[in-house]
Parts: structure tokens; sequence; C-alpha cells
């Protein structure tokens, strides 16, 4: 490892309001290889990348390319100076042309004004020859496979020249041949003397294919070594290995009789398929797996939110359908969503309408005025029940924190008295403190009898607060495990099954 | 630490300073009135403020209808056409039984209440086709009312051709109507407040309770602030957005009934444009189009203000052309300056 870095991130540090996402964390990629990022979901690197990209400005820290300090605005300048990114999720103008999109921003002109089709369409050519890439360069983006499209990014990466090129789970969508082809393009840019980042879940590939690995876990440089000198499960243990001591408050709940059975549930527009489990009363059940692997559509569909494919809902032993959240909230379900701001608050209102909207029904007097009094007194209630810290029942929801706003939203849920409550990430992006409140809250209702299913793409969570763990992999439930006998390992390898 | 007092007053001088630009639109408005007052010392006389009342009593409801379409961050075109049909039609049914061109011969006069509810009802049926559209394909209320907006004018010119009309302006108006929407029943200063004044405020009153007392109304403000989370909330989007356009079609059939007598002689093109002061109003009564904010009181500033600013300038004799640039103006600068207050800043 003594040749000079081509890339190298110091100390870079970052913080959020409340959280600590990067702490001191390093970067070293040498010319001529590919250094894996390795990491659990929320470890810290797409943040890191972010950080790289301008994306998010650090907070400390230096990043080094070639010797010359760089501190990149956006990810349009980082490009210009030779730093791609091919995006797990492509941002891409679907509706336009091949070429279009690897010329954006700096389409071939002639006589300064006009744009020339045949020399945009020449050198898209000449580039994929250089990547063995057959598509013509004509050919509408949407038509294409998503492996084609990931194609032109790389292809995009290679006409700006770069010297260093992220790739953030490239193969997720991908076919074997397909992975076989992106790693023949992977090494032929790495004989160029470019520097790789490879971002992945996928140890096998991670072994193949990488130089370094640098491990992160909790925002925190755990290590950087050979990956020959790395096993799987030296990998698994670095990106795991953290105490469970004091993080969970002590669980009381004691899981009776089964009160929900779900069969053969399938998503009619998602790829979630013949989920089957059952949820006790008074019980915290888990759902671990990796981004993308069914966990929030197995919620959603439940909730009725997404559009059931088939599969039967029974609750106390009777059939029930759940076509629609509202039909659900009358059978007693509940769903606190992922995105909190997408679709839990309604930012600009206050506190109060924030509460009582599920459960307007109940404040009406003669059928038709709601009563202001009782509205207050269920949000009082929820303010005290919940812990929430807000100057008042008028302040605006998005002024408080997150981990007040997901209390608020919980509040909003008791109201209804269900008796399933769904959790979808129910301490994302609240700080550590926050979480123990949650975590308290939640083994609470379960042990008011109600039935908890939670998803969570942090592990030691679900360790820590679940009774039963199901874990979904590519759209299946990939298996069952008993929270208290289980390890990290375990639920990781069943993440992997069907990927 | 030593330069925090002046990071601190530099704070507070930002803070004077967008609490100015916040209300800048305030303040501009402000001081053309004192600066009209001060060259036309007869702009506010108790005379010319009950005309300036009264006229935003005929505005108002439109605009109160409009504002739950904005809420929605949507908006509606088709109110001035609608305000323009169901004007010519609660006319028609009140003509003089005496008057040589009247439009349905073989009906008298209808009882008030009967048209005040046709007007009404016309206008909520063509507020539901308007909702349904944008709630059963998701259409942007603009489109949808756009395409309205011109069925209606062909619905409304087919109209006044009808009967015994040929496409006549809709006059001799029977005297009960005149008198029950013109009349008055209190004078202030030896000036009479028009009826439609105490219609004004009880729309107003019966709004404000609608928006702040009903389920419906929570249901819509949570619909307007993030539609999403009013889905999985247990709010039925569907209804609710019908709803919100039919109140908003019920209102200005209301406000067709009372321009059909105000105005008196009645053509297809009564109300045209009637939406533009409307959301005028509202954008400067703060109903932003963020969606999800608005209040009453809001929207009667808005009309009293839009009103006062025109009945102003017709007083300091500004060329009546000018009138469309200072709208167009004032609907600009208002929501420029609201949508500074929702921008995240980056």
């Amino acid at each position: 490892m003594d040749q000079p870095a081509l890339l190298e991130m110091k100390g870079i540090c970052k913080e959020f309001p409340g959280v600590k996402a990067l702490d001191n964390v390093s970067l070293t990629v040498r010319p001529g290889t590919v250094h894996a990022l390795m990491g659990e979901n929320g470890a810290g690197k797409s943040t890191l990348m972010k950080c790289l990209f301008g994306i998010y400005s650090r907070d400390s820290g230096t990043i080094t390319l070639d010797g010359k300090e760089v501190n990149f605005k956006s990810s349009k300048e980082a490009l210009e100076n030779g730093v791609a990114m091919v995006h797990q999720e492509l941002n891409q103008a679907l509706t336009r042309s091949v070429m279009d999109n690897l010329w954006l921003g700096r389409y071939p002109k002639v006589g300064g004004i006009m744009v020339s089709e045949r020399i945009m369409a020449q050198r898209t050519k000449e580039i994929f020859e250089q990547l063995e890439v057959n598509v013509n360069p004509k050919t509408i983006m949407s038509t294409m496979p998503v492996s084609q499209r990931q194609m032109v990014e790389i292809a995009k990466a290679v006409s700006y020249n770069s010297k260093i090129i992220v790739f953030d789970e490239p193969t997720s969508s991908l076919t074997e041949t397909e992975v076989e082809h992106l790693f023949k393009i992977i090494n032929m840019l790495r004989d160029k003397g470019c520097g790789i980042i490879y971002i992945s879940h996928k140890m096998e590939e991670i072994l193949r294919i990488s130089d370094d690995v640098t491990i992160m876990r909790d925002g925190t440089w755990v290590a950087t070594k050979p990956a020959k000198d790395l096993t799987m499960d030296e990998i698994i243990r670095l990106m795991v290995g953290r105490e469970l001591t004091n993080r969970f408050p002590p669980k009381t709940n004691k899981p009776a009789e089964v009160i929900l059975e779900v069969e053969h549930m399938s998503g009619k527009y998602t790829r979630l398929k013949d989920a089957t489990f059952q949820l006790h009363k008074g019980e915290i059940l888990g759902i671990a797996g990796l981004d993308g692997s069914g966990r929030t559509e197995v919620l959603e569909n439940l909730f009725g939110a997404m559009t059931k494919g088939g599969g039967t809902i029974k609750l106390h032993g009777k059939e029930i359908k759940n076509h629609s959240p509202r039909e659900s909230i009358k059978n007693g379900f509940a769903l606190l969503t992922e995105e909190r701001r997408a679709t839990g608050i309604f930012g600009i209102r206050d506190i109060k309408e924030n509460t009582v909207i599920s459960n307007l029904k109940s404040y009406l007097m003669g059928g038709i005025c709601l009563s202001e009094k009782k509205m207050k007194e269920d949000t009082d209630w929820a303010i005290q029940a919940m812990h929430i810290k807000t100057p008042s029942q008028k302040t605006q929801i998005r002024s408080l924190s997150g981990g007040n706003q997901q209390k608020v939203i919980i509040g909003r849920w008791l109201l209804t008295k269900p008796e399933v409550l769904l959790l979808d990430e129910p301490t994302r992006g609240i700080d550590v403190g926050a979480k123990y409140e949650i975590y308290e809250l939640i083994i609470d209702l379960a042990n008011q009898g109600k039935g908890v299913i939670m998803v969570s793409s942090e592990m030691p969570e679900l360790l820590g607060v679940c009774d039963r763990i199901i874990v979904m992999s590519g759209g299946q439930v990939a298996g069952e495990v008993d929270a208290k006998t289980t390890s990290q390992e375990e639920i990781l390898t069943l993440a992997a099954k069907y990927v | 630490m030593s330069n925090s007092p002046a990071a601190k007053s530099e704070l507070n001088s930002k803070r004077i300073g967008s609490l100015v630009l916040d209300n800048s639109l305030y303040i501009i408005m402000i001081l053309a009135i004192i600066y009209i007052a001060i060259i036309n010392p007869n702009f506010l006389t108790p005379n010319s403020i009950i005309n300036i009342i009264g006229q935003t009593a005929a505005y108002l409801p439109a605009a109160l209808g409009i504002a739950g379409c904005i809420v929605l961050t949507g908006t509606d075109l088709s109110a001035g056409r609608i305000v323009g049909l169901t004007a010519c039609i609660a006319a028609s049914l009140l003509q003089t039984v005496s008057s040589a061109n009247k439009m349905w011969t073989n009906i008298g006069v209808l009882p008030i209440p009967v048209v005040i509810i046709i007007a009404m009802l016309i206008g909520a049926a063509i507020g539901c086709f308007n909702g349904f559209f944008v709630a059963k394909f998701k259409l942007h209320p603009f489109i949808v009312t756009l395409a309205t907006q011109l069925i209606i004018y062909t619905l409304l010119l087919l109209y006044v051709q009808m009967g015994n009309n040929n496409g006549m302006a809709i006059s001799n108006l029977d005297a009960s109507y005149t008198n029950f929407v013109k009349g008055s029943i209190l004078n202030i200063g030896g000036t009479p407040i028009p009826n439609y004044v105490w219609f004004a405020i009880i729309l107003t009153a019966l709004m404000w309770f609608i928006w702040n007392k009903t389920t419906f109304g929570k249901n819509m403000f949570a619909l307007g602030a993030n539609e999403e989370a009013a889905r999985v909330s247990g709010v039925n989007v569907f209804l609710t957005t019908i709803m919100v356009f039919a109140l908003a079609g019920a209102m200005y059939g209301f406000t067709g009934f009372v321009e059909g007598a105000r105005i008196g002689s009645n053509t297809a093109n009564t109300g045209f444009n009637y939406e533009q002061d409307a959301i005028a109003a509202c954008v400067i009564g703060g109903v932003s189009f963020v969606g999800g904010i608005g209040k009453i009181r809001g929207i009667v500033v808005g009309v009293f203000l839009l009103r006062l600013i025109f009945v102003g300038l017709t007083m300091i004799s500004i060329d009546q052309n000018l009138q469309y640039l200072i709208k167009g103006g004032i609907i600009l600068f208002a929501c420029a300056v609201d949508m500074r207050k929702y921008l995240a800043k980056k």
C-alpha cells in the first residue's frame, strides 16, 4: 500500500440535527484498484459518498484528489474533475435517448448554437465500442432494461475521463451474465489506472473483485484491509461487532394467543410474493431484510396502502379485506409510515391537527360540529403520554425534532385504539436518547395487549425490541427466527438468501 | 465566541428584513391607500367605505369558494363562467310577468328561496364534475377547470338564446328579486347598506364553521398539507376533493344569484374573469398555493384590500386599462412573497 493515493478522504465528520452520521471517517483509494466500502444499512456509506460529491457539506475533514485538496460543491463539479458515481437508483431522463442522456449539459455544438446529433452519436458509439456495449445511441432510455441503462451511466463516467468511479450497489438488478459483463468493465477501468469505489452488500462479489476493503459501522471507520486477508465471517464480524448494553429497555411484554394470520399475501404492483406469518397478542414481531427486500411492502399491503395481488388476512380468525387505509383503520390497524416527512406528518399544520386527524369522528357533537375541547384533551393526553416536547399544541409540527414528530404520529394512531400497530422504521432519523423512549413506548404497547409489527433496517434494534423476527429477501419471506436465540450473522445470511 | 454579539445583531437585522419582506405587499398597499386618501379626500369618507364594503360583499363568496381549491394546491378557473351561468338562470327565472321579452313566458316569478337553491345546486353540480375529474383521474385542477370553463361558456351562450330571449340581455327583473338583493334594512349615517352585505356575512360565518369546526374542514387541510399522509391516516381523499369543488361551485352559484340582481341586465359576459379577482384576493389573504394553509379572515381582508385599491385607483383617475397590470402584478408579488416562507433553504 505504498503507492501514492489517488483519492484520500481524511477525518470526515458530518452531523445532522441530533445524529452523528459520520465520525472521523477516512478512506484512501489507490490508483488501479477496486476499493470495497461495506457496512450495514445506516452505517454511513452513502453519507460519506454524498460528502465526497458535495451533496452534503461536511463539518470537518479533508478530501485530496491526486495530491490536490478538493472541495466539490455539486456532483456536476465532481464529475468535471474526474469523480463519477453510478447510482443505485439511476437518475436519468427516461423519455430521452441514450445519447441525450450521455451528453446532457455538454452537448457538442455546431457554430456555437446548434446541437450536433451526428457528433453526439459518433462519440457515443466510440465509448460503447471501448466498453463492448451493444446499444444504439438513439434508443429511448425507458425502452431499455435497467442493466443497459446502468451501462449508459458507466459510459457517462468514462466519457468524462473519470479517475474515480463510485459504484453504489451496481449488481442489485442485474442477471449473472450482466454481472460478468460489469466485472469485465470494472477490471478494464482498473487496468486503465482508475480508482473504483465499490459499495455492495454481497460478500462473494466483494471478495472476488476488490483489492482493498473498508468497513464502516455506525458512522465510524472500523477497518481497512486487503481483500485477500479477509473472509466472509470476518467481514460480518467487523460489520456487526457492537455492544448491546443498555441501548434497550427491559422487555416485559408477554405474547399470548394469535390475533392476526396472514397467508400467501402478495403485492399486485410490487415484488412482494407469498408472505405468510402470524402475529400474537402482546407480541412485537420484527421484519428484517436489506433495502428493497420487501419489508415496507409487507406493511403497506397489509394496511391497504398498496394494492394486494392475493392472499388472505384473518383477524381473530375472521377474514378481513383491508382494501384501503380507511377500511384497515376501521378493522383496528394503524400504520406508521417509513417516510415521516413525505407520508406521515402534515408539516405546516399544528400539533393538535396532526394528532386528531385519524380520530375526528369521535369528536363530533350532534353529528356536525367538532368539539374543540375534546380535541384539546386528547392532544394533551398524547403530549403527556408520549412525552412530546413542544411549546404548545399550536406549534407547527415541522418545527419539532424527528423524535417528537414520530411521537405525535404514534399518539395519533393510539387515539384510534388499534389492535395491530404496523411500525415502519419507527426510529429512523431519531437521536439515541429519543430512540430509547420510542422502544419503551413500543414495549409498553405490547404490554397493553396490542400486536406490533415493526420493520427496521437496524438489526440490533430488532434483536433488542422484538420477540420474533421474520427476514425478507427479494420480496419473499426467507425465514423466521427467535429474537432471543438468533444472531445478526444468521439474519444477514437469511437476508441474502434470494438476492 | 467574541464575535457572537455581532452575529446576534446581524441575525436581528436579518429578521427585521425578512419581516418587512414577508409583509411587503401589505405595506405597499397601505402606502398606496394613504397616498390615494391624500390626493382625493373623498376616498375614505363613510359613503365611499360603504361602497367598498358593498363591492367586497359581492366578490367575497366566490373567493371563499375558490380558497378551498387553493388549499388543496389546486385552483378553479371555471368560477367566473359558473357565476355567469347561474346569474343568467336566476335572472331569467325572476323576470317580471309584465316584461315584453320575458324569457320563460309560461313560468311566473318563482319564489326567491327556490331560485337560490337552484343556482347553488347548479353551481355545486358543476363543482362535482370538476372535483370528480380531479379526484378520479388525478388531473391537475388547472386543466380540468380550464376545460369546464370553456364547456360552461357554450352552455351559457346556448342558454341566453333559449325561450323568448334570443341572446338579449336578461333584464326587467321582478322588484321582489332586486329588493331582496339590493334593498336595505339598515342605514348607517344616511347611507343604506345593501342586503347582499348581510348575505356575505352569513356565508362567511358558515364557511368559517365548515373550515374550522367540521371533519370535512380538517380533512381538507390535511389533504392540502400532505395528500399521501392524509390517505394513510384514513381521510377519504376522493370524497373530500369532490366536496371541496362542489362547495366552491355552490358559492359561485350564490354569487350568480346576487350578481343577477346587482347587475340587473345579464348577458353571457356576466361573471367573466371573476376567478381572477377571487384568486388574487386569496393569495393576498395568505391562502397559499403550497397547500394546507389559509384562513377565512385572510380571504375577507384580501377581497377588501383588492376592492379598496381598485376603487382608490379610479378615484385618482388612473387609466382603467392599468387595472389588469396591477392585478397581475399583485398576484405575482403575493405568491412570490408567500413562497419565500415555505421554500426549504439549501
